[in-house]
């Protein structure tokens, strides 16, 4: 038997690189880098992800040194594409806040613009977010903006000028899965540019269904993170992640209510 | 009125005194902060880190000193 395995090299040559806002990434994963046991963890499951961009927060120094919080400690910046996020915000005002004080570290220009508007879900305040998101792209920020699964909010925030939209799968940290993806796939159609889902992936058949819906990329955090393994787990989504996007790239095939033999009905004996 | 010895300022949300006469730079040296891992706030305003030597730490200032942290 030849051994027919697909490296994943192999796999990107079939796939091609994507751009969000100018930027060249081969990996259409993206991963978060919160709620992991520690940072040695943290690392190894970002490396076995195979993910460039990865996220990041803005928070006060602790400036009584109890816990080494400081993300730089351990990833190393020209090893990934660092991207901030304003998790946390709750108004457009703090989210700008957030976002400048991000850029001031001086890495890019992209930030990740999240508004929430309710604690229960986390869903986001759209209407605050498309005045953050707008601000911040006069500002020449390149904005990647989550979401919720509304086309017209989508096409919003495309048209004041994010270079990506995030629609959520399901709520943050739900693990819920892709519970629309209909209207991931609409939102899809419509935005020229890339339609990023972020949130609600809980394993690695989320992940692979959210890429058979066409999108450019995945974004998630806790599914790694609170797995009980998690470098297995962003093994897995890394592949998962692949094997979407190819299924995606090779068309599936009809789908039939009644069984259809693959093997010839002809020649069959007496 | 004799010059002060220790000023007042909001750090991160807490009351703190240092000794007076300090930069952004030097504030930071005394906080055995690097510069380049940490963005500051003075009074609202992100200042750009070539003008940390430059601007004084007076009484009642407001300080924000960030950085990034894990997130999703």
């Amino acid at each position: 038997m030849t051994n027919t395995d697909t490296s994943m090299d192999d796999a990107r040559a079939l796939d091609g690189p994507f751009y969000i806002g100018g930027t060249k990434f081969l990996s259409r994963l993206i991963v978060g880098t919160g709620k992991y046991e520690s940072n040695q963890i943290m690392v190894d499951a970002i490396r076995a992800s195979g993910a460039e961009m990865v996220t990041v927060a803005v928070r006060r120094v602790d400036l009584d040194r109890s816990k080494d919080e400081a993300i730089l400690h351990h990833l190393d910046p020209h090893e990934f594409f660092l991207l901030a996020n304003t998790a946390g915000c709750y108004t457009a005002d703090d989210a700008v806040r957030y976002a400048r004080l991000a850029r001031a570290a001086g890495f890019n220009e992209f930030v990740k613009l999240e508004v929430i508007g309710d604690e229960r879900t986390l869903l986001p305040d759209v209407q605050a977010t498309l005045e953050a998101a707008k601000t911040l792209a006069d500002e020449g920020f390149k904005v990647m903006a989550y979401t919720n699964d509304d086309l017209i909010t989508a096409l919003r925030l495309e048209d004041v000028g994010c270079v990506a939209v995030m629609p959520l799968a399901s709520p943050i940290g739900s693990g819920l899965g892709v519970v629309n993806p209909y209207f991931i796939r609409e939102i899809k159609s419509r935005l020229k540019v890339p339609v990023i889902v972020d949130a609600g992936v809980g394993t690695a058949s989320d992940a692979c269904v959210t890429m058979e819906q066409g999108v450019d990329g995945v974004l998630m955090n806790t599914a790694l993170a609170s797995a009980d393994d998690p470098v297995r787990m962003s093994h897995a989504m890394k592949h998962a992640v692949v094997a979407g996007r190819l299924a995606y790239l090779a068309g599936r095939m009809p789908s039939s209510e009644i069984a259809v033999p693959s093997s010839p009905i002809e020649g069959m004996l007496d | 009125m004799t010059p002060e010895t220790s000023i007042d300022i909001q750090l991160n949300g807490k009351r703190q005194s240092f000794g007076a006469g300090h930069t952004v730079t030097t504030l930071l040296e005394a906080l055995e902060l690097h510069p380049g891992m940490v963005v500051v706030e003075l009074n609202r305003e992100i200042l750009d880190r070539e003008n940390y030597d430059a601007i004084k730490v007076v009484q009642d200032d407001m300080i924000e000193l960030v950085h990034f942290v894990g997130g999703g």
